[in-house]
């Protein structure tokens, strides 16, 4: 079983079937919480096992990309010559999750620990049976070079006439995607632990923080290329200047009109809801009010 | 099922009827089953753990097919509430009988035998990891503007309420067969997951909601639906539309312990509010939320994605325009207004029958007093002074004030809402300005 990974990214061409067909670049896009299910799989392993193994869900998207949303953990068995993996458990979740979400299907599986090994191939062939062209992904929990990388296969048939050799394990280039909403709570999630869930305002002064961060930077860089320390860069040299043109030339005297109808906008909205905590409070005392009878 | 408790408790009955307590200090059965040892033999208290714990598992195995009754119920509401008004039309719950008595012959049993059952802690914080975050939002995200529900699972430590996990249920189309499909569902998931080490206690449900509009009937019942069960149970619920504001609208609920007897009391006039001094405003009880994550998934993230100095969260909440986001909060606000104004339409007409009852009361009393006095003095009986079966003497149901006090909570929430918003306006305003005179 050979199973090759290189640094640098050899392009995979799928096979094409008619003529017509270009060739595509075949990309795995992760969301975040097929990582944080992977995490959690691994740190839950029953204690006699040393990698976790599961299937991978999501979908193909029109130009190649596989979109990778979701994922469950399989319990397996493995030893130095033999894999058995739940399949009943495996078809289980698998109709669990369809019913609530039929789009996803499986794309693939994945394991922890890094590198592919003879065990994987037979658990590729396997999957290789549920889905056409499954992805390999392989998350490496063990932060063997320092790092945690994740990588991705996709595996191909090495035969000689009819005789099946080897699997050949190519990598292809993964991409960490996040939505949205999923962004919005990125900071609460990249922590260990966080005290409470910050609220509008809190929000809203940390962004006013990083921004005015960002402008002392940017201050910070002009005052020293003016001075001569840094080298001017053209390129920053030209955000800056789009930076600062973006801002809409209107003359003063709109803009403090503008400024100010929608200061009344907000202000008004703010009095129609005292307005109406005000009735709420005064609705409450007279509901529970003693009857004058 | 109940056939293997069934032996293990004619054996706990064998051997504490032979023991020295019910023989010799001559006490029934019940009484020594509680004591420990030396009064019953060892022999007797290892028989009465394993029953226990057998008991246990029957009462999981009901609660977990009660649920998924309750929530295919409260899903089955959801469906309704696709439009943009929010709709408070009742639907009844099925109850299943034969499971409730059956979960309550075991409570029973239980509470008899176990007298040192710890009290819990009041609840002050709910943990949530990372991933059940994640995942909700997935789903509520997935789905939107239908709203869908999902399960919670974790552990209940202390004062705090871990939720370590969590599933999502499939949106249902058609209703009455889906009733056992969806507690297979249910099941199925939590068998599967518990293979895999997951922890699999129910602590609650998460929800989704549109611009906060959640606190309804349907979630009280189902609230009191799971309290019977369990004992700390929350509800978190999720607003999808606030991340584009960029801000993550995640709340848990909880429903008061005051609420909770008044409910089960289901008494909502005047004269019960009074005397507890109950507000509109105790129904629900928010609970802080804390995130945690493993240091392993932590040492990933910050891997993955380098702290950047402004976030994609930063550029959301720079933005401006908010205007339909607060032009849907007053939609809502106002219709809301027109309900709680109706609501006291009916306090109104109730208040004017009342007193005109009254009136009508007074004046036939009159009327019975003076006929009483001819007839005491032509010596015949003199007639009662009351009589029920004149229907001004029946009784005039006071309507309940549990609506009227949800609608107020929902108007309150919109209120506070746009409040922040408006908030977060004025700063943004400021900042053009200022930026603008440099």
């Amino acid at each position: 079983m050979a199973a090759t990974n290189e640094h640098t990214v050899l392009q995979f061409v799928t096979p094409s079937s008619t003529a017509s067909t270009t060739t595509q670049v075949l990309t795995a896009r992760i969301h975040p919480l097929v990582i944080f299910n992977v995490c959690d799989c691994f740190v839950r392993r029953p204690d006699s096992a040393e990698r976790v193994i599961g299937t991978l869900l999501g979908s193909i998207l029109p130009d190649g990309t596989v979109d990778i949303r979701n994922s469950y953990a399989v319990p397996h068995n493995e030893s130095s010559d033999q894999v058995a993996v739940d399949i009943d458990y495996h078809h289980n979740m698998l109709a669990s999750h369809l019913k609530v979400n039929p789009k996803e299907v499986i794309v693939g599986w994945y394991s922890t620990g890094s590198g592919v090994n003879g065990g994987s191939a037979l658990i590729h062939d396997f999957f290789a049976r549920e889905a056409t062209n499954p992805i390999h992904l392989t998350v490496d929990t063990g932060f063997t070079n320092g790092e945690g990388t994740i990588k991705a296969y996709v595996s191909s048939n090495l035969s000689l006439g009819d005789r099946q050799l080897a699997a050949q394990f190519q990598e292809i280039p993964v991409d960490l995607r996040m939505v949205e909403a999923e962004r919005v709570g990125y900071d609460v999630l990249k922590a260990t632990a966080v005290d409470k869930l910050p609220n509008d305002m809190e929000g809203m002064e940390l962004t006013m923080e990083r921004l005015l961060t960002l402008i002392n930077d940017v201050y910070k860089y002009v005052d020293s290329v003016v001075e001569g320390k840094t080298s001017p860069d053209n390129n920053i040299g030209r955000f800056i200047a789009e930076a600062v043109a973006s801002l809409p030339k209107l003359p003063p005297q709109v803009f403090d009109n503008l400024v100010n109808d929608s200061l009344q906008d907000q202000l008004l909205l703010l009095y129609l809801s005292s307005i109406t905590r005000t009735q709420l409070s005064l609705a409450e005392k007279l509901n529970t009010a003693a009857q004058m009878l | 099922m109940a056939k293997s408790c069934k032996g293990l408790a004619e054996e706990l009955v064998k051997c504490l009827s032979e023991s020295m307590c019910v023989k010799d200090e001559k006490r029934s059965i019940r009484d020594c089953a509680g004591e420990k040892s030396p009064c019953i033999p060892s022999e007797c208290v290892g028989l009465r753990e394993t029953y226990f714990n057998c008991k246990r598992g029957q009462l999981k195995e009901a609660l977990s097919h009660r649920f998924s009754l309750s929530l295919a119920h409260l899903r089955r509401r959801q469906r309704h509430t696709t439009s943009r008004r929010v709709s408070r039309r009742r639907i009844s719950i099925p109850s299943p009988q034969k499971l409730s008595s059956m979960a309550t012959m075991a409570r029973s049993f239980l509470q008899a035998i176990s007298k040192d059952e710890a009290v819990a802690p009041p609840l002050r914080v709910v943990q949530i990891e990372g991933l059940a975050v994640l995942k909700i939002i997935k789903h509520c995200k997935e789905f939107a503007p239908t709203l869908v529900t999902g399960q919670l699972l974790g552990l209940d430590v202390g004062s705090v309420l871990e939720v370590t996990n969590c599933f999502p249920f499939p949106v249902r189309d058609d209703d009455e067969e889906i009733e056992a499909d969806g507690a297979n569902y249910q099941l199925e998931m939590m068998r599967c997951l518990r293979e895999v080490n997951v922890d699999n206690n129910t602590v609650g449900w998460y929800q989704s909601t549109v611009l906060g509009s959640y606190q309804t009937v349907e979630l009280i019942e189902t609230f009191m639906n799971y309290q019977e069960n369990i004992k700390r149970c929350v509800c978190i619920i999720y607003d999808p539309s606030k991340a584009d504001l960029g801000v993550l609208a995640l709340k848990a609920l909880k429903l008061s312990d005051s609420f909770m007897e008044l409910y089960r009391a289901g008494n909502f006039t005047g004269e019960k509010l009074r005397e507890k001094n109950f507000s509109w405003m105790d129904i629900f009880e928010e609970i802080p939320i804390k995130v945690s994550n493993s240091a392993l998934v932590s040492a990933f993230m910050t891997e993955l994605e380098t702290d950047a100095p402004v976030s994609q969260g930063d550029y959301d909440r720079l933005q401006s325009s908010t205007t339909p986001f607060l032009e849907n909060n007053m939609e809502f606000l106002i219709k809301c207004m027109d309900d709680l104004s109706m609501e006291q339409q009916k306090f109104q007409y109730y208040y004017r029958n009342l007193s005109r009852q009254q009136a009508q009361r007074q004046a036939w009393l009159q009327k019975r007093r003076t006929e009483n006095m001819a007839r005491r003095s032509a010596g015949e009986e003199p007639l009662p002074e009351e009589d029920p079966s004149n229907p001004i003497f029946k009784p005039i149901p006071e309507p309940s004030r549990l609506e009227s006090f949800l609608i107020t909570n929902q108007v309150s929430n919109f209120c506070g809402q746009i409040n922040g918003v408006a908030g977060q306006n004025f700063s943004r305003l400021y900042l053009t300005k200022a930026l603008h005179e440099n």
